[in-house]
């Protein structure tokens, strides 16, 4: 008979509860969202962590997960300072660009290690902890405005022990001229980590502005990054958000973006997930307005075991929107993908165009991907379509290439890279998209 | 010099054999074509040549400059000057001709023990080689053979051949799908590119290419062998009779 070892489960739920209060404690000058925090744990408390069942966890037990690599202690966050080792290996992670850099490590902003270039007349950027005190108003009225604590637990959970993130404002008609890019880095390298970035992008009318939200893990120790991104989108304002996930096999994320435009409005996302042990990405986006513009990209390049599932909501709740969306899939050795799409076409919503695809190349016999587009129309004259491909590599397109005397390993990263282009090439910063792109020809070229 | 010696080829898709015994010996300088109706067996030995993995080479040899062929991957086949202008050349979405062709020529010239060719030069190479073909740069941008007309693509196929010059070129039937004018300038393209150091292969059904691109010798294959060859001439006698006393004659031989 073989013998059954129980393995340690911890229990998160009651060490999120219980810790609430010695958090807030510690936490200073936060007394304008003290409410929302309270509320937020509260009802946290009476959901729990999602359990294997929900619907919406489906294909990932990150929960499962959670208990299992954690103990209860980790639900505190960390308060070690930056060890220089660990600054170090922080500044390798910036990118070689102007642009303001704002840059996290476990959970904690570190001004020697950020730079705000942009005026203040064309950008208010800081972190969330130091904006608490100086733009109380708007921050009152828009967090935890569109991403509600009931909607998600990880989103009440991010509520409730929000630390670390950043707030920005680009005031109405002010072209931003360098990015925000923004760096959430985990430094495992003398324990377990978990955070709970926050971050809260008000973009005022006919103002443009470029996003980016990097993670990265230092360390082999294991992390946790909840995050939560709002972003809110006035009138005729264009918005380029890019977020890019490339963190150690002991990485966990579970994070959601939730976007509200209004009429005329423009809304760019990437997404680019490489390695982590499991990732949820939740990308949401409320088309409450007429004329709004939404365009969804998201690219998974997966090896190992890393996991990783997507979800994305467009609510289309007025006429005359368009939204498009395309995520691709590159599957290898014994990693995960899932990917859920959901259109919703409201009643008003006529002469909605709305288009949805997703794409998968399986590279191992282990490899896998569960996909699900949902298309819920409730409006009679609307464009809409959505599809899902999953499949090989094209051997006649490897055997032409090869006639041609490229490698066998030449030929597929030609073929993969252009495959992986289709949404590599919408990122916006070059900075990023060339060092996502030499990441992925390092990895191809192995 | 002998490039290449084919004997007793045999091969098979699946449980279907479909070469029966070839023998073909091409020296350099040489334009061989090899003709035969449709199902004969003629891309199969186009797709054996260049590597295709799914057909099974059950009993015979190639050898090609002395060395064993069937040994070879298709990459290496062609960086020891083997080309292959496909029947039906291969799509490729978001990737471009000039994308892929600076790695591929430069993989070639690495193996022949020449310096990699910087985009400057790679760009004043392609430049002359397009005028041999006609084709313009913005065709060699465009994802590889996506919309383009079926002149467009062989005219690829016959610019990557002036690319990466080739010692033995085999066309599978390059012919098919163009009109006289698209013929005339693929023939003329293969016609410049010949020299006394390297061979062709042209496998077409039809006599129509061979007025352009004129044979030394010409080879008939029925039913997976070879059972007639000749010069020229054997090209305008079954163009005016057709294959069917090939096949005759063939048929009564093995009965």
């Amino acid at each position: 008979m073989s013998q059954v070892t129980k393995s340690k489960k911890s229990d998160l739920n009651t060490a999120f509860t219980d810790n609430f209060s010695q958090f807030v404690q510690e936490l200073s000058a936060n007394a304008p969202l003290s409410n929302v925090r309270q509320k937020a744990i509260e009802h946290f408390a009476s959901v729990g962590l999602p359990s294997g069942k929900a619907e919406e966890y489906k294909y990932t037990p990150i929960a499962r997960a959670l208990e299992k690599h954690f103990t209860e202690r980790d639900t505190l966050p960390a308060n070690d300072p930056l060890s220089s080792e660990a600054e170090s290996g922080v500044r390798q992670f910036l990118l070689n660009t102007d642009a303001n850099h704002l840059v996290f490590v476990n959970g904690r902003y570190h001004e020697e290690l950020s730079v705000i270039v942009s005026p203040e007349d064309e950008l208010r950027v800081c972190p969330l902890g130091e904006a608490y005190k100086q733009y109380a108003q708007v921050i009152d009225r828009y967090f935890s405005s569109e991403a509600t604590i009931e909607s998600d637990p990880f989103v009440a959970l991010n509520t409730a022990y929000a630390q670390g993130g950043v707030f920005v404002h680009t005031p109405k008609s002010k072209t931003v001229k360098h990015p925000v890019i923004c760096y959430f880095i985990s430094d495992t390298a003398s324990q377990s980590i978990m955070a709970h970035p926050r971050n809260l992008f008000v973009v005022e009318e006919n103002a443009h502005v470029k996003f980016a939200e990097i993670f990265h893990t230092i360390g082999e120790g294991a992390s946790y990054n909840n995050a939560v991104t709002e972003i809110i989108i006035d009138r005729y304002a264009h918005v380029h958000y890019y977020k890019y996930e490339n963190e150690s096999t002991q990485a966990y994320h579970t994070g959601t973006t939730q976007v509200k435009q209004q009429d005329n409005s423009h809304f760019h996302a990437v997404n680019i997930s490489l390695q982590g042990a499991m990732i949820r990405n939740n990308l949401n986006i409320a088309l409450d307005a007429e004329h709004c513009e939404s365009h969804m990209y998201g690219l998974y390049m997966l090896d190992g075991n890393t996991h990783v599932d997507n979800h994305t909501v467009v609510d289309h709740q007025k006429p005359n929107a368009f939204s498009n969306e395309l995520y691709k899939g590159i599957i290898n050795d014994k990693a995960r993908g899932v990917f859920n799409g959901k259109i919703y076409v409201r009643q008003d919503a006529q002469k909605t165009n709305a288009f949805q695809s997703n794409a998968n190349i399986l590279l191992s016999d282990d490899a896998s991907v569960d996909t699900k587009p949902q298309l819920e129309i409730w409006a009679d004259d609307v464009k809409c379509s959505h599809g899902a491909t999953t499949g090989q590599i094209d051997q006649e397109q490897l055997f032409y290439l090869r006639t041609r005397g490229l490698t066998k390993i030449q030929a597929r990263a030609v073929l993969l890279k252009a495959f992986a282009g289709d949404v590599i090439q919408h990122i916006g910063i070059d900075a990023l998209r060339e060092k996502i792109e030499a990441q992925i020809s390092e990895r191809l070229e192995q | 010099m002998r490039m290449l010696k084919i004997n007793n080829l045999k091969a098979k898709i699946e449980d279907k054999a479909i070469l029966n015994g070839i023998n073909l010996e091409v020296k350099a300088g040489e334009v061989h074509a090899i003709m035969g109706p449709n199902g004969s067996g003629k891309s199969t030995l186009a797709s054996v040549l260049a590597g295709r993995e799914e057909f099974e080479v059950t009993d015979g040899s190639i050898e090609y400059l002395g060395s064993d062929l069937l040994e070879k991957d298709p990459d290496e086949r062609a960086r020891e000057g083997i080309f292959l202008a496909f029947q039906y050349p291969v799509e490729i979405p978001g990737v471009s001709t000039t994308n892929f062709l600076k790695t591929a020529l430069n993989q070639i010239r690495q193996h022949k023990g020449q310096d990699p060719l910087d985009a400057v030069s790679f760009l004043k190479m392609m430049k002359e080689k397009m005028k041999l073909v006609e084709i313009d740069q913005s065709l060699l941008s465009r994802s590889l053979n996506e919309g383009f007309s079926g002149g467009e693509k062989k005219r690829n196929e016959i610019f990557q051949m002036a690319m990466l010059e080739p010692k033995l070129a085999i066309l599978d039937e390059t012919d098919s799908g163009l009109d006289i004018d698209a013929l005339r300038i693929v023939a003329g393209g293969v016609n410049k590119l010949k020299t006394k150091d390297n061979a062709t292969i042209v496998v077409t059904h039809y006599q129509r290419l061979l007025d352009y691109i004129v044979p030394d010798y010409v080879h008939v294959l029925y039913n997976g062998r070879i059972v007639k060859s000749g010069n020229k001439d054997l090209a305008l006698e079954l163009e005016e009779k057709g294959y069917d006393w090939i096949k005759e004659t063939a048929d009564s031989a093995t009965a």
